[in-house]
């Protein structure tokens, strides 16, 4: 007994030594940053706007992960393939043709929101065949069997789309209307990305009044609490679960073109690391929770742009971006370290006993 | 107990017979690294290694046009027909590591072509060597591959240029052709991209130029536009050149993005062979307008390439989509020069092909005529007659500029 509690003490020493060597790190080289200054403060504006702008995106797939775990206690690695699935097919019959033809760039609005439409409706389609073909027959499973059949779904999804359009990288047309830059405070602002961070505040909004408001969020926000008894009460699980899937698979489409917009380029793998980045955006916010993902998201997006200048850039690491991943992880390692439900998470460990 | 008895002494028998059936010894092989032996019928087996799938996959395929090419203008080779293996690099270490073990685990390949990338060639190179098989790169150029304090192993070749000449070629192209006097570079953490980038910035620096930044980014990033605008926020001021060797997807990104960053509307951009197909192109689209591309200079003389060309447009309907077509023919052709030489042919119309033979054979290649120019290895496999040249993007088609 008494070697047990002294071994336990030792660990909690580690992890605390852990903790505090992570934060002296991190005030440290911030201070080195800070004072050497290198970087003007329209440089530190624009580092913000990118990181949130690149959240926006982590908070749109993020939604997806977030909703289905709420309802089936399932994390979906196949989310960042409902994401590739959208905006791929949207670029190569939408944006592609359109662009060509110059329609693009004469109604830009129609245009985008024929993209948008397409894109969304596309992950759509492929997350609920994906939820009725893989995932419903295994409802009853353990809960490792679907986490497994989800990583096997992603390469499917990965591979069926890298045989329907090729594995080169496709370019997705520049809509000239989205191409100026803003003035704002001192730095310039990309329209493109003044449009990601509009959407995707305009869609997080409706989401979170569609989930709380309306009759179909009422039975999926049930269907989360506890599924027998939504049932009883004569609600069709099935199709709440459908709907779920279907609600994160169009924010994770309008996620996809909001990317092309930014990023200009599509590929049949690029689903694999925002679907990673925003099932930790997820974690970090809080699983469950719909503004958590949205927190969660923005903090990553934020994290990864700021952190590697802000951190390393003082300590002189050589080619610190290289490491905007490992300051992005062991950021969520430490909020978990403090916070293990995440940012704004509840604690789950009663609930889904 | 009995039956112990019966069963060992049939399996005695059977081993045997089994022995006496095995190939009828050609000429006994007493090369040290052991021999591929080929009966008279079979054909003579290669492996190419290439990135074939993904978004450089024209870079690879490129190459392996350039094999089969080598291959059917052949025919035979010592009287045997000429089989390829096509295994794929993934453009990686785990790809390279993978088709590495996959070819020597295969006896009857007798030498590979390949690796596309430098960074699966580091690991192959060595899976390659130890295993006493040998390889010839049409299109690794990553410096630390023939240089035997990194990454140089004794069954390593490459028909390729060395970065320290396209390094140079690019530094010499900025600061004296087109007069500017500030630069910085990007690599990916790859062999290649990294090497190319060093090379560039000691030759740059060398020739009395500043490089304000140099730094990094890693594969598969998508937002460029942070490392971009620390970048324009160098201490010695933003870049008026900027130089990524990356390949095609981030070198896209970088392309597009550049533009976008307050402090680099005017930078010069440049990238190299690894961003340098049609593919790549397309990828980057009209944010590549006025850019300019290193890579080997493929304006060959010589009535190989004509040939070439048309058997190239014949078999595979297009002009070469890449740029390492002839190094990869010149690689293959010098591999069957030397099988021909240290091929032994029994009787019996069997070959067999020392192993170490044949690398020391691909070593001793001097003067040899190939479309890529004269070739000649040195003791670290380096074989190539380098030459580079500049291209510039306009609307999607390459020209090239320098010198």
């Amino acid at each position: 007994m008494q070697r047990r509690l002294q071994n336990i003490n030792y660990l909690d020493l580690v992890l605390w030594l852990i903790r505090v060597s992570i934060i002296v790190i991190v005030v440290w080289g911030s201070i080195a940053t800070l004072s050497d200054n290198p970087y003007s403060g329209r440089n530190w504006i624009d580092f913000i706007v990118f990181g949130i702008a690149q959240g926006s995106m982590y908070a749109l797939i993020a939604i997806g992960y977030t909703l289905v775990y709420g309802v089936l206690f399932m994390i979906n690695f196949a989310h960042g393939e409902f994401f590739m699935s959208g905006v791929m097919t949207a670029t190569v019959f939408v944006a592609g043709p359109l662009s060509a033809s110059g329609y693009l760039d004469r109604q830009p609005v129609i245009s985008l929101l024929l993209i948008l439409a397409v894109s969304m409706l596309t992950s759509v389609g492929v997350a609920v065949l994906t939820e009725r073909i893989a995932y419903r027959p295994l409802r009853k499973a353990p809960r490792l069997v679907p986490l497994i059949t989800a990583i096997g779904a992603s390469f499917f999804l990965q591979y069926t789309f890298r045989g329907l359009y090729g594995s080169e990288v496709k370019p997705f047309p520049q809509v000239e209307a989205l191409s100026g830059k803003i003035p704002f405070l001192g730095t310039e602002l990309l329209e493109s990305q003044l449009v990601v961070i509009i959407a995707t505040v305009i869609m997080l909004v409706g989401l979170y009044l569609f989930v709380m408001r309306t009759k179909t969020g009422k039975a999926i926000r049930a269907v989360a609490e506890d599924k027998d008894v939504a049932a009883l009460m004569g609600i069709d699980v099935d199709r709440t679960i459908s709907i779920t899937f279907a609600l994160g698979a169009a924010m994770a489409g309008a996620a996809g073109v909001l990317y092309a917009l930014v990023f200009r380029q599509v590929h049949f793998f690029m689903g694999f690391l925002p679907g990673l980045k925003a099932f930790t955006a997820a974690v970090l916010g809080g699983i469950g929770s719909i503004p958590g993902a949205a927190i969660g998201g923005l903090f990553l997006g934020i994290f990864e742009s700021v952190g590697p200048p802000l951190f390393l850039d003082g300590l002189n690491v050589p080619a610190y971006h290289q490491l905007k991943d490992v300051i992005a992880f062991t950021m969520l390692v430490l909020i978990l370290i403090f916070r293990p439900q995440g940012i704004i998470g509840e604690r789950l460990a009663e609930k889904k006993a | 107990m009995k039956k112990m008895l019966f069963i060992l002494s049939v399996l005695v028998v059977a081993s045997m017979v089994l022995a006496a059936c095995g190939p009828a010894g050609p000429a006994e092989c007493t090369d040290e690294l052991g021999c591929a032996v080929y009966g008279p019928e079979d054909p003579i087996r290669i492996a190419s290694a290439l990135v074939i799938t993904g978004p450089d996959a024209q870079l690879g395929l490129d190459s392996q046009h350039g094999v089969e090419i080598a291959i059917a203008m052949r025919g035979n080779v010592a009287g045997h027909s000429v089989e390829l293996q096509a295994e794929d690099d993934g453009c990686n270490a785990e790809g390279g590591q993978a088709a590495g073990q996959k070819i020597v685990s295969d006896p009857s390949i007798v030498a590979v072509v390949g690796t596309s990338c430098s960074g699966a060639g580091v690991p192959m190179s060595k899976v390659i060597s130890e295993a006493g098989y040998v390889m010839v790169s049409p299109s690794n150029t990553a410096p630390s591959l023939t240089d035997p304090a990194q990454a140089w192993n004794p069954g390593y070749l490459r028909t390729a240029h060395n970065d320290k000449v396209q390094g140079a070629a690019m530094a010499k192209f900025a600061y004296e052709v087109l007069g500017l006097k500030t630069a910085a570079a990007i690599h990916d953490g790859d062999p290649y991209t990294e090497g190319l980038a060093n090379a560039f910035r000691e030759s740059f620096e060398s020739l009395g130029g500043k490089v304000v930044a140099f730094t990094a980014v890693s594969k598969g990033d998508t937002d460029m536009k942070p490392v971009l605008t620390a970048v324009a926020a160098s201490e010695g001021g933003a870049p008026e050149f900027l130089f990524f060797p990356v390949f095609t997807a981030e070198c896209a990104f970088l392309a597009k993005q550049t533009k976008e960053v307050t402090g680099l509307e005017n930078t010069v951009t440049a990238a190299a062979d690894g961003c340098f197909s049609a593919a790549a192109a397309e990828a980057i689209g009209e944010a590549g307008n006025g850019m300019y591309f290193s890579g080997p200079d493929l304006s060959f003389s010589g009535d190989t390439y004509t040939t070439f060309k048309e058997q190239y447009n014949t078999l595979f309907g297009s002009d070469p989509i890449s740029v390492f077509h002839a190094h990869a023919f010149d690689a293959t052709n010098m591999i069957f020069d030397c099988i021909e030489k240290v091929g032994v042919t029994s009787d019996d119309g069997s070959l067999s092909v020392g192993r170490a033979a044949l690398r020391s054979c691909l070593y001793a290649t001097s003067g040899y005529q190939g479309i890529t120019g004269t070739l000649t290895c040195n003791e670290y496999g380096d074989c190539a007659d380098p030459k580079i040249s500049v291209s510039i993007l306009e609307n999607g088609e390459y020209k090239r500029i320098w010198p």
